[in-house]
């Protein structure tokens, strides 16, 4: 019997054979962490250790709330960049760069058959590039600055097989608020994912990200995609560290295959307050709302930038509607100002904000009051999660996110293509 | 053998409305963190419970972010325990590593009420509820270890100092 990805990087880093199932103690290549480093280093400052024990596989990458908006996360901040000099870390990445899991990825880090441990759920995003890539704790992640050390389960697989091709006016995004609304916020807890098909080989590594990103709202341990020529390409000049593309073997034994076709596949919508309480455009059609976001690592990338752009190109955002941009990353900004792609978007009436997370999380940028309706190409709309308890949000692409910007309510965006 | 109070919810009750985002990087005193657990699932919650008491849930408890003052603020808060049908799994090594035991039992969800009185045995493995007795497999023994020493960070530093 085969092994899956996941069996075989984890089997490697233990130095055994393993199986889903088993409980393994590894020591991974990279340990990311944001603004949240502060609250780490509180609980590295409780263990005793003076020195982090392996400084060059940190990488801390300031995004949550950049620049400071109040003089906690000011502080929060200086605690950060006072350790990161103390302990001689070289990967850091202060505010001018942009979101983690971008900055982390254009800087060579996210590599095949590398084991990412990261204090953020989406560092699933990394399965993109063919590495091991999960979200853990900050406890856990002091504990591996003191030790290098953690145990991880190794995770059954589940095989996502997408099939077929994308019609003109939908994207990824759609085809993985798709697949979450079918197999349900939990259908990959504890588990695995890999992204297969002929259709998947034609997805950009920027799409390739955002169903990475996303395995983690079906509470997926890690995503993975095969690495293939565009990846490879794409590392070449980038990566960090030398590194061996690891994939399943053929005869691998998957916890459950599951096949989408995607070829008559239609916008979709995530509605509040789960990510899998998804709907196609048109049941959630007409609704109206007050802010627009298109950015956050899901869907923040100059693709992404583009197709709004392409959408928005000469004409006006709905005078209700405020339409926030994100750029994820200072790349990402800079080739979007290079290629003119802010500069319509700033006449359609956007405002552009600043590569970091901006209002995702609820901390600045636009936060809901209550009764107010948010439409984000993000990754999440829990209640509460972007300010008011009593606020809304709907999840899409960012092509129905700038179409529905037009009218001032949720709009199928193939009609403006 | 504890005793204590339950507050029931439903499934999928995620990180965010256990400890809302705008304050994981403002609030950092596990104590202040007490006075916002559940805001926006239950806003009377933080001032309403004892210690002791438990919180029971359905499926994927502690979805979404990774944040650990998900399972802080209901350690501070008081709650002895979280019993669920299903957890996820950032939560579930969170919660473990704040030394608050997460135990999963589809059976004695469904066998109580909110406001009811539930027993959790950690020795024997069981949750006692007025409908009966329910079982939770134990913890493997490096999970007890970190519960028993209060968490990850007191465990380790134990760990560390015994080398």
């Amino acid at each position: 019997m085969g092994k899956t990805f996941s069996e075989k990087i984890l089997g490697l880093k233990a130095q055994k054979d393993v199986q889903a199932g088993e409980v393994v103690t590894v020591s991974p290549d990279y340990i990311l962490s944001h603004d949240n480093s502060a609250a780490i280093i509180k609980e590295f400052r409780k263990l005793g250790v003076k020195d982090v024990i392996s400084p060059q596989k940190l990488v801390i990458i300031l995004d949550h709330v950049v620049p400071a908006a109040s003089e906690k996360y000011a502080l929060n901040h200086k605690t950060i960049r006072e350790f990161v000099s103390s302990q001689k870390i070289q990967n850091f990445f202060d505010i001018p760069f942009g979101i983690c899991h971008q900055v982390f990825s254009e800087n060579g880090f996210a590599l095949p058959g590398k084991l990412i441990l990261g204090a953020d759920s989406h560092t699933t995003s990394y399965g993109a590039f063919g590495a091991f890539a999960a979200g853990i704790g900050r406890s856990e992640v002091a504990t591996l600055w003191a030790t290098d050390e953690i145990w991880l389960r190794v995770p059954e697989t589940i095989k996502i097989e997408i099939k077929g091709e994308l019609p003109s006016g939908v994207y990824v995004k759609d085809v993985i608020l798709k697949i979450i609304g079918e197999e349900g916020a939990d259908r990959a807890n504890y588990k695995a994912v890999e992204f297969t098909g002929e259709a998947v080989k034609k997805f950009s590594l920027a799409s390739r990200l955002v169903l990475a990103n996303m395995a983690a709202e079906m509470g997926a341990k890690n995503g993975y995609f095969e690495p293939d020529e565009e990846t490879l390409l794409w590392l070449k000049g980038r990566a960090k560290d030398e590194f061996k593309v690891i994939s399943s073997d053929p005869d691998a034994r998957y916890e459950a295959v599951l096949d989408h076709n995607i070829s008559s596949l239609e916008p979709q919508v995530a509605c509040p307050h789960t990510v899998d309480n998804v709907k196609p455009v048109s049941k959630a059609e007409g609704k109206e709302f007050h802010q627009a976001v298109i950015g956050t690592c899901t869907n923040g990338r100059f693709e992404d930038l583009e197709i709004a752009a392409r959408i928005l190109k000469g004409k006006k955002v709905h005078p209700k509607v405020r339409v926030l941009i994100i750029p994820a990353s200072r790349q990402e900004y800079l080739l979007a100002l290079k290629k003119g792609i802010l500069e319509i978007l700033v006449e359609a009436g956007c405002v552009i904000l600043n590569p970091g997370c901006g209002p995702c999380l609820g901390a600045h940028q636009g936060v809901l009051a209550p009764g107010e309706v948010a439409l984000s190409t993000a990754n999440r709309n829990f209640r509460g999660r972007m300010g008011s308890r009593d606020a809304q949000i709907y999840l899409a692409s960012p092509a129905t996110v700038a179409a529905s910007s037009l009218e001032g309510k949720i709009t199928d965006p193939r009609k403006f293509l | 053998m504890k005793r204590g109070r339950v507050w029931k919810y439903g499934d999928n009750v995620n990180t965010d409305v256990i400890f809302p985002g705008k304050y994981t990087y403002s609030i950092l005193e596990p104590e202040e963190m007490a006075h916002h657990a559940l805001e926006d699932l239950d806003p009377g919650f933080a001032q309403k419970v004892k210690p002791g008491d438990v919180i029971v849930a359905g499926r994927n408890f502690g979805c979404g972010s990774s944040r650990e003052q998900a399972a802080t603020c209901l350690k501070y808060a008081g709650v002895q325990a979280v019993v669920a049908k299903s957890f996820a799994r950032i939560f579930f090594r969170n919660a473990i590593n704040q030394g608050l035991p997460v135990l999963q039992s589809e059976e004695a969800v469904d066998s109580i009420e909110h406001g009811g009185e539930i027993e959790i045995d950690f020795d024997r493995g069981s949750i006692k509820t007025a409908r009966g007795d329910f079982s939770f497999p134990a913890f493997p023994e490096s999970v007890m270890g970190i519960l028993e020493a209060g968490g990850l960070i007191p465990y380790t530093k134990k760990k560390l100092e015994g080398k």
